[in-house]
């Protein structure tokens, strides 16, 4: 829409636009604080004179992160855990959300409830008991303990939102599919799937995010096998509260995030092409 | 009707699963990336969908339940059931000595809650948590509803800045996103200090000041999901119900206040729904950014307060009853944002 925009003055506009350009600085800042430490040679990051940029930009802040016994491990731990977790969460989520968008049956509204319900569970309260389901299936250490929780926690929400994806598809679709002969189990994966498929996309980058973020369980369920070790604890090496390694810290910092900003790049391209492309009847 | 349930399958549903998030992981969390599904679901009232679009069949026997089945397993083994072990821990005597088999768990009845409620530790615990998480909800919605407006009143090129800042902040995870805010006001060598004159004034040491700068670091990941979800309802609004307005004389606040502001609120109920129960959460940025709560535990909130009575003294009962508390806390505020959803018309 426009907002009466035809009566903001001009120079009311220029400063309303000069001030939206200024709180974009302030707000990419810490990112590019991130970005330039990381690359700051060492003298210049430790200097009682920051300067908001750098002459000689050096790699060795990335060379002692890489450096770092087996960060590529724990680099590849990451994506392992937050891979799985997208790929089940989404398989899983779509066959829920199907049956909940596409089928009536006793409980149907409940469940919708206690879907919306279970994502307001305080998933910190739930380490200690999950502490010890994992003990007890002798999951501690492994990186199945940091995998299973997400896939539960990303659950409910990715029901949540693929609910909306699921109904956009016509029901006329569907019937053609069975006038013409097909399953429903051809229906569900050869239509509905690759229809729902953009909207899975875009789910899916929460389930990444919590998965890869994830902090509390890494600490708390990965004691004593540092190789099964994820980004978080990696970057924390270099963080010791007396003494902080912030070039370290920095570039980690800086490896750790790039994913989630190419993923949530990506996603944002595929979402608005499949939105427009998928659906039409 | 179809139109304002996807609205909330793309704005209402944005519960971070984990509360990092703080949002980030919340803020992650957060509804939708930024722009599409929002404005999707928000912003054109697709008329196709709404026909079309599916009333459920009937039928289908055992189907469903198949379909549903994994998610069903999933959520009753590693949610459900850790929820029941948890209240049952609550009621036990379970310390290291239970862990280890040393001597036999006791049932103790309410003594866990008798304990923690008995002590002024805890009390104060859930003070500054609540104080704190209505600290962060508050000046979350007031900076994202702010620039959401901001973002109406510029041309493309400004817009597209600021979404693509708030889209970085968004996308930051809270333990990279908590160890750069530090090093920001790092006394030593952070550019804050240099550039405020404050010296080597050291922003985690004082218990104020140390929350100060989470809330700054919560605020700073958490409000894109605010500004995108209210812009996009900002744009839903039919541009002749605005002029409509204006040509009735009524002045730009007015045009908020009655106009604006009932059209908006079913988004601001989800946004204030979500961050609430977000920012009561906070884990990763109080344990980082205050070195697991802060000098002598000042900056304690009721998470943090929970791990560190289970996993550093081994206190597992006393921790289960701290989780309990906060879990039933959250309900309380889910049943409040039910009872708005249906009070809204929604259609599950």
């Amino acid at each position: 829409m426009n907002l009466p925009r035809a009566r903001v003055r001009r120079p009311g506009r220029l400063a309303a636009e000069a001030s939206a350009l200024l709180i974009a600085v302030v707000v990419a800042f810490p990112l590019y604080w991130m970005v330039l430490s990381a690359f700051k040679p060492a003298g210049e990051i430790e200097s009682g004179e920051p300067r908001p940029w750098t002459l000689a930009p050096s790699l060795d802040s990335f060379r002692r992160v890489f450096g770092q016994q087996e960060f590529g491990r724990y680099f590849l731990n990451s994506l392992v855990v937050a891979g799985s977790v997208v790929i089940a969460s989404a398989l899983i989520a779509f066959l829920a959300a199907t049956a909940v968008t596409r089928f009536h049956f006793r409980l149907r509204t409940t469940l919708l409830i206690m879907f919306l319900v279970a994502q307001m569970v305080p998933v910190e309260a739930l380490t200690i008991p999950l502490f010890f389901l994992m003990r007890d299936a002798g999951q501690l250490n492994t990186l199945g303990s940091l995998i299973l929780p997400h896939i539960a926690f990303s659950l409910p929400f990715a029901i949540w939102m693929l609910r909306g994806f699921v109904k956009a598809v016509p029901e006329a679709l569907e019937e053609a599919a069975y006038i013409d002969g097909a399953t429903r189990a051809r229906f569900l994966w050869q239509i509905l799937f690759p229809l729902v498929l953009p909207g899975l996309v875009a789910t899916s980058v929460f389930s990444f995010i919590s998965a890869w973020n994830d902090f509390l369980f890494a600490k708390s369920f990965i004691i004593s096998d540092t190789s099964q070790s994820t980004l978080p604890m990696a970057l924390l090496v270099f963080y010791k509260p007396d003494d902080p390694d912030w070039g370290g810290v920095m570039a980690a910092s800086t490896v750790m995030t790039v994913p989630v900003l190419v993923f949530f790049v990506l996603v944002q391209r595929r979402l608005v092409s499949g939105l427009g492309g998928a659906v039409k009847d | 009707m179809s139109d304002s349930a996807s609205a909330t399958a793309a704005l209402g549903a944005p519960a971070a699963p984990s509360g990092d998030r703080s949002g980030k992981t919340r803020a992650a969390y957060g509804g939708g990336p930024p722009g599409r599904p929002s404005a999707r679901g928000v912003g054109r009232p697709g008329p196709r969908r709404g026909v079309s679009g599916g009333s459920p069949r009937a039928g289908g026997g055992w189907t469903p339940w198949l379909y549903l089945a994994p998610a069903l397993v999933v959520l009753g083994g590693l949610l459900v059931y850790p929820i029941y072990q948890l209240g049952l821990i609550s009621f036990f005597q379970y310390t290291q000595a239970q862990v280890s088999g040393g001597e036999p768990t006791t049932f103790e009845g309410f003594g866990n809650y008798a304990e923690l409620f008995g002590d002024p530790r805890f009390w104060q615990v859930l003070f500054a948590t609540v104080l704190f998480a209505a600290a962060c909800v508050v000046s979350t919605l007031a900076v994202g509803c702010a620039l959401a407006v901001l973002l109406t009143r510029v041309r493309a090129v400004p817009r597209l800045a600021l979404m693509l800042a708030a889209l970085g902040a968004w996308a930051t995870p809270a333990v990279t996103g908590s160890t750069v805010w530090l090093f920001l006001f790092d006394p030593d060598f952070g550019p804050v200090n240099r550039v405020l004159g404050l010296g080597d004034h050291s922003w985690t040491y004082g218990r104020l000041s140390a929350f100060f700068l989470v809330l700054l670091e919560v605020v700073w990941c958490s409000f894109p999901f605010v500004m995108v979800t209210v812009y996009a309802g900002i744009r839903a609004v039919p541009g002749e119900v605005l002029e409509a307005a204006s040509l009735d004389g009524a002045s730009q606040w007015r045009v908020w206040r009655s106009v604006l502001a009932p059209m908006l609120r079913p988004i601001l109920v989800v946004v204030t729904i979500q961050s609430v129960i977000w920012d009561f959460k906070v884990f990763t940025q109080i344990y980082v950014m205050t070195n697991g709560g802060g000098i002598a535990g000042q900056n304690m909130v009721l998470n943090v307060y929970a791990y560190q009575q289970a996993f550093a003294s081994s206190q597992y009962g006393l921790g289960s009853a701290i989780g309990i508390v906060t879990l039933l806390i959250l309900l309380a505020v889910t049943l409040v944002y039910l009872r708005l959803l249906r009070r809204q018309g929604e259609e599950l």
